[in-house]
């Protein structure tokens, strides 16, 4: 089979969607806190922790909703420790997320271990997934149905998620404030805004998201917990975020890039093309369209000052 | 004299760390105990475990090295204000370059490993300084970049090992065997202590008498602590920073040669080793003193040592010890964690003083 008919094939765009959904989940966590002018780097032990979580307690609640539920609720939590520690304990954000990285990433082993006696995957426990979803129409039309239809139900809400969160920033009160805080926070503090919480709110959100994503991973993609399983989503997220300019609808577009870059890598490990270049090329992507995108913000600053 | 040590901020600082690493032992005991069958011979096997043979001790100062080596990269980049962290993907890719000359080159013992070293060394210079130039000229996040270059030098090393020196018996990812002039002597006879131990403490006092000793040093030191008056008073700022990530990435580099050298006949390195991550906890152990990067990494590595051991003849996973390194972490940047002292203690003094001053 040569590439072309490979990479057009609605199977394959289909692999794109499923591997653009963690990623969406990711950038939209990144997105969120960026607007409020913080950085988690935990974004990533959070979606690995979500992950673990939402297999366990699946397996003990004998749902597959509850278990999300219980996931995205210690997510949440996590988030909340964390904007905790750096806004009233005035710890390195950074740090901070270092720190939780670090300590989830061994942690999840911890846990899976003492729950299981297995260190590698969660195949002992007797988890549920999350259904996924035929849209009724749509699933008919010959081609676009093959791609569209049929995916894991987490997937549609990342993409509702995508459009709630363009609305929540950009429509609505809170939102508008978020940016204001995310903008200049003393400016914002002077009118009447606790920017304290402001950003404590804005880190839960990004909980809620980080921790959708992780859940996708686990009870969604495949049906079990493995070690290190996020492998970088989420910063990759963030820096899909930031290639987004922050931005809902520019996030989801470079999560798109780089889940077209993961699909393409696996396919194309298949073809004897070295995986390790295909591999890197969304990372060095990034690393590209940090820099263009830079480019442009100081292009647009300096026009903004020529004119009067 | 006693009482100046007492009341000095070092004296603070000390209390806190030790008081910040007890409290993350303290929490590992109550999950040790949770957890275990046997929790009293798991946590004598996790504390004292490493003191009982001369090899578990040696096994410590081999796991160490490497931390010191990140740890120094850190210790100067924490102080530059730029949060570049690509020591991880540099700690790599450089022990990937030297990999590629043992086995290539073909040169008399001791220039062979020095070639290599130096090879790694500008390797890791160079893509140290990438993450940081990216800040410098383009303004862009220095963080999310450095996140992204760390998976780029990972592909990268492992395509260059697999183009160029891949040993085709072997199904994993491996390479030739290295050219044996290249590899680092032992130095301590029955263990595997190798020459690396030598370049650590180089190392060590070359960044100490850079940082405290060196005119450069002094204006990155400043740089770090006051970018706008450190320009204000015509230092120049970018020049101060690359100097210092650049020694960095040679200290990364060096370390990346030294543990690929010293503990390996071949490249099989898998995977990210995480020692870049590890020098982060080891500078905030350090207080990003490159004279206390040792002791962090001791302790560190003595604490892993000790988790290994325990999880061989225990029930309880070394895992425990990754809790251990979130806590500490977590307590020591919390500036406010003991702070609440501290003032106390500051107001205590400011009083005796002018209490000693109205007396005259």
């Amino acid at each position: 089979m040569d590439i072309a008919s490979l990479i057009f094939s609605p199977t394959f765009l289909a692999t794109i969607i499923r591997m653009t959904t963690p990623l969406l989940y990711a950038s939209l966590a990144g997105i969120v806190v960026a607007q409020v002018g913080m950085m988690n780097l935990a974004i990533e032990s959070t979606m690995l922790t979500a992950a673990l979580m939402g297999v366990l307690f699946s397996a003990w609640t004998h749902s597959a909703w509850l278990g999300l539920l219980i996931a995205v609720a210690i997510g949440v939590l996590m988030s909340f420790v964390i904007a905790y520690a750096a806004l009233v304990l005035k710890a390195d954000m950074f740090m901070n997320g270092v720190a939780f990285n670090l300590m989830m990433a061994g942690g999840t082993t911890f846990i899976l271990y003492v729950v299981t006696g297995s260190k590698g995957m969660s195949s002992g426990v007797m988890s549920l997934t999350l259904p996924t979803v035929d849209i009724p129409l749509l699933r008919d039309i010959p081609v676009l149905g093959e791609v569209l239809s049929g995916h894991n139900v987490l997937t549609y809400i990342a993409v509702l998620m995508a459009v709630l969160m363009h609305v929540f920033l950009f429509k609505t009160k809170l939102g508008l404030r978020l940016r204001m805080v995310g903008q200049n926070d003393s400016a914002a503090e002077s009118v009447g805004i606790n920017s304290v919480r402001i950003k404590i709110l804005a880190m839960c959100i990004a909980g809620v998201m980080a921790a959708l994503g992780g859940c996708f991973m686990s009870m969604g993609y495949v049906s079990w917990f493995q070690t290190n399983m996020t492998a970088g989503r989420g910063f990759i997220g963030m820096a899909s975020a930031a290639l987004g300019g922050n931005h809902p609808l520019g996030g989801a577009l470079a999560s798109l890039l780089f889940g077209t870059a993961d699909a393409v890598a696996n396919t194309a490990s298949t073809l004897n093309i070295p995986s390790e270049l295909v591999r890197m090329l969304p990372y060095l992507v990034t690393m590209i369209g940090l820099v263009a995108a830079a480019k442009s913000a100081g292009k647009m600053k300096r026009k903004k000052v020529d004119k009067p | 004299m006693l009482k100046k040590i007492w009341s000095s901020r070092m004296c603070f600082n000390f209390i806190r760390t030790l008081l910040a690493v007890g409290i993350a032992l303290g929490l590992t005991l109550v999950i040790i105990v949770a957890v275990s069958e046997t929790p009293g011979e798991a946590i004598g096997y996790f504390i004292f475990g490493p003191l009982k043979k001369m090899s578990r001790l040696a096994n410590v100062v081999e796991a160490a090295l490497p931390l010191v080596f990140t740890g120094l990269a850190i210790s100067l980049i924490a102080r530059t204000n730029i949060i570049n962290l690509a020591s991880e993907g540099a700690f790599y890719f450089s022990g990937a370059l030297a990999a590629l000359a043992a086995v290539q080159l073909d040169l008399p013992p001791v220039i062979l490993p020095a070639v290599c070293i130096l090879i790694a060394a500008l390797g890791g210079i160079v893509t140290m300084l990438v993450p940081v130039v990216i800040r410098l000229r383009y303004d862009a996040s220095e963080i999310v970049a450095s996140l992204m270059f760390n998976y780029v030098l990972f592909y990268l090393g492992s395509f260059l090992i697999r183009t160029f020196v891949k040993d085709p018996a072997s199904g994993t990812l491996q390479s030739l065997p290295f050219n044996e002039n290249a590899v680092l002597p032992r130095i301590i006879p029955g263990t595997r202590i190798h020459a690396g131990l030598i370049l650590a403490v180089l190392c060590v006092a070359a960044l100490w008498l850079y940082l405290y000793k060196s005119r450069w040093g002094y204006k990155m030191r400043m740089v770090g602590s006051n970018h706008k008056f450190a320009v204000y008073s015509g230092i120049s700022a970018g020049t101060a920073i690359l100097i210092g990530q650049g020694l960095a990435g040679a200290v990364c580099g060096i370390g990346g040669a030294s543990e690929m050298l010293g503990m390996y006949s071949a490249f099989m390195w898998k995977d990210l080793p995480g020692f870049g991550w590890d020098g982060i906890i080891v500078a905030t152990l350090a207080r990003n003193n490159p004279a206390l990067v040792p002791l962090g990494a001791f302790f560190l590595a003595y604490m892993r040592v000790g988790a290994d051991i325990m999880t061989r003849m225990t029930d309880v996973p070394n895992e425990i010890v990754s809790i251990i390194q979130g806590v500490v972490i977590i307590l020591l940047v919390a500036e406010n964690f003991l702070a609440g002292w501290e003032k106390k203690r500051t107001f205590a003094q400011a009083t005796a003083n002018i209490k000693l001053e109205g007396g005259k």
